[in-house]
């Protein structure tokens, strides 16, 4: 049955890693519906894949992880190949929205996270302090472009392009609430099978406030280039030791002044002229 | 984070370059020339002001090129205003984001432009050079109490602009950038120790009269020297503890590490041996003047290449 979309509810995707098949639909999807120009990076010798990363023109990107070690899977279960639809996680607390200096990145009425093109202007902040290396600057607009849950088709009532395309329902989009209850169902269901390694990155607030994005995944989270939860920090966390850093450096620079005026003074046998401030 | 457990990055790199580290070494050596000037001009000897003059002289045009560069490095330079103003629908207004350097910075810049203008305009006018009836008054407003109260604020504002250069890396998750908390202070203390170079580089070349403040820019030098190697040994322990030091200081940013510590060499030595020798008149021994020419730009190397270290390194 098809969701209902209402402004005010929160709404993101579940993506089940262990149920991607790798088809590609949801990276076709998302261009096609976002006017997204290929990539042409040529053949990149990367297993299957032929996008390489997230990036301004490419918002779905299907990690092919085929070189994880045989004991990340259990016995019995095979070689792992693991894959996964990366897209942006929308963050709760999102380090993108913290740093932006031009107020282009907000949330939306279905808090999602959305850069508007016509503000942004460049300056690639967010990039820098995107912990997951999704956003980028599209070289035809020169503006930072990432995914916007299909934030046109939201307004529209439609579900995102991905989630629709997606043949084998990896990709669910839904209700916050309703997809963590579906997640929580799905990764107990694994364990009872013995499936010990499937995990849940991003349902909770344990990373980033809780991922509105978030995965059930088939090994740690950096395996797929995800930061565990200890590693799940905000660039904001530098603010203050760096300012207090640099406050106490001025301290002594000024102490340091201080100094070499009176060493001066001192070596030439000189005591600094009575004046009057600011005399010429 | 425990100790010694390594980060995990896997942020994508801004590609800030070369516009951004010609901005750092301006911004640095701004700030840097601005403070000394003050420093010099109200708290030094009277023979002082042809020297804090030319630092008031260098920090405006350092500080006017910083939105240049800042504009061209945007990927949509014509928008450089939307730093100011929020152009989101419904939402017009200014812009100001405390939790985000950039954003401080910038209005720390357009405020310290203000400041080396004035400065600027004043120096002229003291030295002679303008004489406009509004350009004298305005030195006028700026005697006494006022004048200094103006530049002591025009220096927390361009010390600021030395230092958050650093802080703004460090505000992110880049590897290296975000895994200490030295960058700003290492910045500002580089930044200072550029600027008495290049004060000392400037006089010797430009500005004879100010010679009298060669032994106090050469002292102090070797103080900020001193500073920054304890904050790039800071550095270099923050970074082992995150893991990251081999990506900082591994090859080739070895290279830029050693020219940065090069340009620390000529304090070095003044620390280690050599007391200044300043005469009854506040000038140095003559044979010591042509060595002048090449320590400064020695050190204003190093400054460029610790930025270039910085910046590079964590994008490679």
């Amino acid at each position: 049955m098809a969701t209902e979309i209402k402004p005010g509810e929160a709404y993101g995707f579940f993506t089940d890693t262990s149920v991607c098949i790798g088809c590609k639909a949801c990276e076709v999807a998302c261009k096609e519906w976002n006017q997204l120009p290929a990539d042409d990076k040529g053949f990149l010798g990367e297993s299957l894949d032929n996008t390489g990363e997230l990036s301004g023109s490419t918002w779905r990107h299907v990690k092919f992880l085929d070189n994880v070690p045989d004991e990340t899977m259990g016995e019995g279960n095979g070689k792992a190949f693991l894959l996964m639809s990366d897209v942006c996680k929308h963050c709760q607390h999102a380090s993108c929205m913290d740093v932006c200096p031009t107020g282009a990145i907000i949330r939306t009425e279905f808090d999602t996270v959305f850069i508007q093109e016509d503000v942004c202007n460049g300056c690639r902040y967010c990039i820098a302090a995107c912990p997951y290396d999704v956003i980028d600057i599209d070289k035809e607009r020169d503006v930072a472009r990432k995914c916007t849950l299909c934030y046109d088709r939201l307004q529209g009532g439609m579900e995102p392009a991905c989630a629709k395309a997606c043949p084998t329902d990896s990709i669910q989009f839904g209700p916050l609430d309703e997809l963590r209850d579906r997640a929580k169902k799905r990764h107990d269901q694994l364990h009872a099978q013995g499936i010990k390694e499937a995990n849940l990155y991003g349902h909770d607030d344990e990373v980033y406030g809780g991922l509105n994005a978030f995965f059930l995944l088939m090994d740690k989270p950096e395996s797929y280039g995800l930061p565990n939860a200890a590693n799940a920090v905000l660039p904001g966390r530098n603010n203050v030791p760096g300012y207090l850093g640099a406050f106490v450096t001025a301290l002594l620079g000024l102490l340091g002044t201080v100094i070499a005026l009176r060493e001066r003074n001192r070596q030439r046998g000189e005591v600094p002229e009575a004046r009057e401030e600011g005399q010429q | 984070m425990t100790p010694f457990a390594e980060a995990q990055h896997f942020a994508g790199d801004p590609h800030w370059t070369w516009y951004i580290l010609f901005y750092f070494f301006l911004a640095g050596l701004a700030g840097g020339c601005y403070f000394l000037a003050t420093v010099m001009r109200y708290w030094g000897a009277p023979s002082d002001e042809p020297a804090a003059r030319l630092g008031y002289y260098v920090a405006l045009p350092a500080v006017a090129i910083c939105p240049i560069l800042l504009t061209l490095d945007l990927s949509h330079p014509l928008r450089f205003w939307h730093m100011l103003v929020n152009t989101t629908p419904d939402e017009f207004g200014l812009n100001f984001n405390s939790g985000a350097p950039m954003s401080v910075g910038v209005w720390a810049l357009l405020l310290a432009s203000v400041f080396a203008l004035v400065s600027f305009v004043d120096a002229l006018v003291r030295d002679g050079k303008l004489r406009h009836p509004l350009a004298r008054r305005l030195t006028a407003l700026l005697e006494g109490t006022a004048g200094k109260a103006w530049h002591v604020a025009g220096s927390v504002v361009f010390i600021f602009i030395a230092a958050y250069t650093g802080v703004l890396l460090a505000v992110s998750n880049q590897p290296i950038w975000s895994d200490t908390w030295v960058l700003g202070g290492l910045f500002l203390a580089s930044g200072l120790s550029g600027s008495a170079a290049l004060l000392m580089l400037l006089t010797a070349r430009y500005r004879r009269e100010a010679e009298a403040s060669r032994g106090f820019l050469e002292i102090a030098e070797r103080l900020f020297t001193m500073l920054e190697l304890v904050l790039v040994a800071a550095l270099v322990l923050t970074l082992i503890d995150d893991g990251t030091a081999d990506d900082a200081f591994g090859m080739p940013w070895l290279l830029l590490w050693l020219v940065a510590l090069a340009g620390t060499l000529p304090g070095l030595r003044g620390l280690v041996g050599d007391r200044l020798r300043v005469t009854p008149g506040g000038t140095v021994a003559v044979e010591r003047v042509a060595a002048w020419a090449i320590s400064p730009s020695l050190i204003l190397i190093g400054v460029f290449a610790l930025r270039a270290a910085v910046i590079f390194s964590a994008q490679a």
